[in-house]
């Protein structure tokens, strides 16, 4: 595997939000934000507690459908192509950007039922091409050499940081583009931290990766590129490195050495 | 130790070893290329020197950026934490060594011409080479994280610290008999102390790695 | 722990509250076993009445209370679960239809039992069963509109709905948000996700529901009373239109209808120990399956 220790400057463009506003009812959460996305590459979204940036990941694949009151206003690219357009099936969105959460939530099933439950719904009915996407999946999430030879028991029989792994798997068995990751391993303890931030970076070569983060630390780690929310807006925006060491606005400088809570 | 679990990480370390040693694998270069350009008084040699000062101006900032890089995105803590600042340190000493070379070499063009060195010149090149000697296991030291390895370079500085002594006194019984000996006099007397400082910036990257390992700070008092 | 003197007063009270409960529970089962138990003999429970209502056994009423539940179930459970679908995972919160339906459940389940007899018996048999007579049959003689098993079983259907749809929601509620969450984020569609991952963990919820309200229907009375329920009848029902025994209503008839009551006392204790019986092991069930499904969701 080809490894690169600095984000690659040839990049395409992946994903592109363009003046979005996005309100819970008469509330607005999101203010105007402009944000390209890079290719293969990881952004972590940073900033205080209500600053919006796990409303603002959520609308990348639509999930804010699934809550009552919120209306996204603007447009956001998929490959150039508005994902809110009225003629797009938000479930194939889905499948194209796929989602772990903070909690791993994994089904009350086997684990291989777990990650075979995307193509399974998918329609694939070809039990070998499933067989096989499970296991690469394992694979590619760090996770098949732990449970190779219990396949058919149950996921909630994994530790935290296992069940989150296995949710990576879960979700990558669908052949995602984009993966979205709100706090993944906020639940976790400092190892298990570890391991699914080195799994990021090993998943960078094949997927573009966003992150929303609490822990700047984090964000440091595991990023390419940095965007700073706050209340809604979008500060500041570019490369990881430059953002820690040299952020040109003063508030991302006071945020991040931790001048304001 | 085991390796970190971010393998970037390691690979970065790993970068920052390899500078710290090209750097001073470079130096070694200056030095015995500024003595061998003071002995033959040879311009050519003494331009080698200066371009390579050039190019070491250029690796401390790379090995400043990079250690910077790892403190803001790797937050390093305990010996990682030291190795990093050891890095910036022994950079610096590195990037004087260069200029003490330099200086060398200057002092190589301005000597008179002459077919060999005079007595107090002729001990120059001896200590040279435990100049460099002690440059270079310094740095193994520092990327092999071995305190005795260290150590060594303390003793070996007061060896360097007797010859220069010494070079010291020829140099004032040469100058006394003869006052038109006094400019070259004085020239050798300034390269023995550009070549016993070479050595006391190796004893502080060696200093470094006492700190590194051990983390304790033996600056200012050998221990 | 300290134990102040108000401790030991609120003690006193829940303990002496308990111990009456216990108390008047023993007394009544007490009552029906010391009665009901010796009746109880095979033929009391596989033979027909004797015209006196006080030899033979209550195997019809055993028989027609059974038909009858199942009945009810099949009528009003489906249709209570799909509504609590609807609520929960379809109707949006502030959806004007889903407060509206929320209320009219609520308000069913306070309807007291005898109103529902008379609902049955104005709406089922009168207005259905006549239009139906009216509509397909020339015969003056009803056919569908009188009393009968259908029409007992649907007015009870009806009755029990609100218990279902209540526990059916609640069931659906325990469900984590992160499952529903996991499997959208996954490319299913609501149906898929509804369909494979929320019933599935929901069952045991659901099922608990079912079942409670099962035996809650089974034993109602006053809603049969015009809808169906015979007080003796020769024949087992074998259509949907004929009219059929059950237990709580013989209980009704031993006590005020049988020739010689006094003589019917010890029959009429037998019933009610059978009618208790089914009950608490239908409650039983419930109980069981609640523990079960509980534990398989733990690892």
């Amino acid at each position: 595997m080809n490894k690169r220790t600095d984000s690659d400057p040839d990049f395409g463009v992946k994903m592109q939000t363009q003046d979005v506003n996005i309100f819970y009812g008469e509330n607005q959460a999101i203010k105007n934000v402009s944000l390209d996305i890079a290719d293969r590459n990881v952004t972590a979204l940073i900033g205080p507690s209500g600053c919006g940036k796990s409303t603002y990941l959520r609308a990348l694949n639509r999930m804010n459908d699934t809550i009552d009151n919120c209306r996204v206003e603007g447009r956001i690219l998929l490959d150039g192509e508005d994902i809110y357009a009225r003629e797009v099936d938000p479930v194939e969105v889905r499948r194209r950007v796929g989602m772990v959460f903070q909690k791993s939530n994994p089904f009350p099933k086997s684990i291989f039922d777990n990650v075979a439950f995307g193509l399974r719904i998918g329609g694939e009915k070809d039990k070998d091409l499933v067989a096989q996407r499970v296991e690469e999946s394992l694979k590619d999430a760090a996770l098949w050499d732990e449970v190779k030879d219990r396949l058919q028991s149950s996921a909630l029989g994994l530790s935290g940081g296992q069940q989150q792994r296995l949710c990576i798997a879960r979700c990558l068995a669908v052949w995602p583009e984009v993966i979205l990751m709100d706090e993944p391993a906020s639940a976790l303890d400092p190892i298990a931290t570890a391991k699914i931030e080195e799994l990021i970076r090993e998943l960078r070569e094949k997927y573009t990766i966003i992150i929303v983060t609490h822990s700047m630390q984090q964000a440091a780690r595991v990023s390419d590129f940095t965007a700073f929310f706050f209340m809604g807006k979008l500060v500041e925006h570019g490369d990881t490195a430059m953002m820690f060491t040299r952020p040109s606005k003063k508030r991302t400088e006071e945020y991040i050495s931790g001048r304001f809570g | 130790m085991r390796t970190h679990t971010h393998q970037e990480f390691e690979a970065e370390l790993r970068i920052l070893k390899d500078r710290l040693l090209a750097m001073g694998g470079r130096c070694e270069q200056m030095i015995s290329t500024a003595v061998r350009a003071f002995e033959d008084r040879d311009e050519d040699l003494a331009n080698e020197v200066m371009e390579a000062d050039r190019e070491m101006n250029k690796d401390e900032l790379a090995v400043d950026d990079l250690a910077v890089r790892i403190l803001a995105l790797r937050q390093p803590v305990g010996r990682d934490l030291r190795f990093a600042v050891a890095a910036v340190k022994a950079s610096t000493d590195l990037e004087r060594i260069g200029d003490e070379s330099v200086n060398i070499a200057e002092r190589a063009t301005e000597m008179q011409p002459a077919d060999q060195l005079s007595p107090p010149g002729s001990r120059l090149p001896e200590m040279a080479k435990r100049a460099g000697a002690m440059l270079r296991d310094a740095l193994n030291a520092l990327v092999e994280e071995d305190p005795n390895k260290a150590r060594d370079v303390f003793t070996q500085d007061d060896a360097v610290d007797d010859i220069y002594a010494e070079v010291m006194r020829l140099c004032l019984e040469y100058m006394k008999n003869d006052p038109a000996r006094i400019p070259d006099g004085m020239r050798i007397c300034n390269c023995a102390k550009y070549l016993e400082r070479i050595a006391d910036h190796a004893t502080n990257i060696a200093e470094m790695v006492i700190f590194t390992v051990e983390g304790r700070d033996v600056r200012h008092r050998q221990g | 722990m300290r134990h102040t003197k108000k401790d030991w007063v609120l003690a006193g009270l829940t303990g002496a509250s308990l111990a009456v409960i216990l108390l008047l529970l023993a007394v009544l089962l007490g009552q029906i076993a010391w009665h009901g138990v010796p009746v109880i003999s095979t033929e009391f429970l596989s033979a027909s009445p004797g015209a006196d209502m006080v030899s033979g056994g209550i195997w019809p009423a055993i028989y027609g209370t059974v038909f009858m539940t199942l009945l009810m179930t099949a009528a009003g459970v489906p249709i209570g679960i799909a509504t609590a679908i609807f609520l929960t995972e379809y109707a949006s919160p502030r959806s004007r239809t889903a407060k509206l339906v929320r209320i009219a459940v609520n308000n069913l389940a306070g309807v007291p039992s005898i109103v529902f007899g008379l609902f049955g018996l104005g709406f089922f048999i009168i207005f259905v069963g006549g239009s139906m007579d009216a509509l397909f049959y020339d015969d003056p003689r009803p056919v569908w509109g009188k009393p009968s098993i259908l029409w007992a079983s649907l007015t009870l259907a009806v009755l029990t709905l609100p218990v279902v749809i209540v526990t059916t929601e609640e069931a659906l509620r325990q469900v984590p948000r992160e499952l529903r969450d996991a499997s959208l984020a996954l490319g299913a569609t609501r149906f898929q996700t509804v369909y494979k991952i929320v019933l599935p963990n929901a069952k045991g919820g659901i099922l608990t529901g079912v079942i409670l309200a099962v035996s809650r229907g089974a034993g109602e009375v006053a809603p049969i009373i015009f809808c169906g329920a015979a007080n003796f009848l020769p024949y087992l029902p074998t259509d949907l239109r004929d009219m059929f025994m059950h237990l709580g209503y013989h209980v009704y008839a031993l006590a005020t209808q049988s020739p010689n009551v006094d003589a019917a006392r010890p029959t009429l204790f037998g019933t009610v120990l059978v009618l208790l019986v089914l009950t608490f092991s239908l409650n039983l069930l419930a109980v069981i399956i609640r523990s079960r499904s509980r534990a398989a969701l733990r690892p």
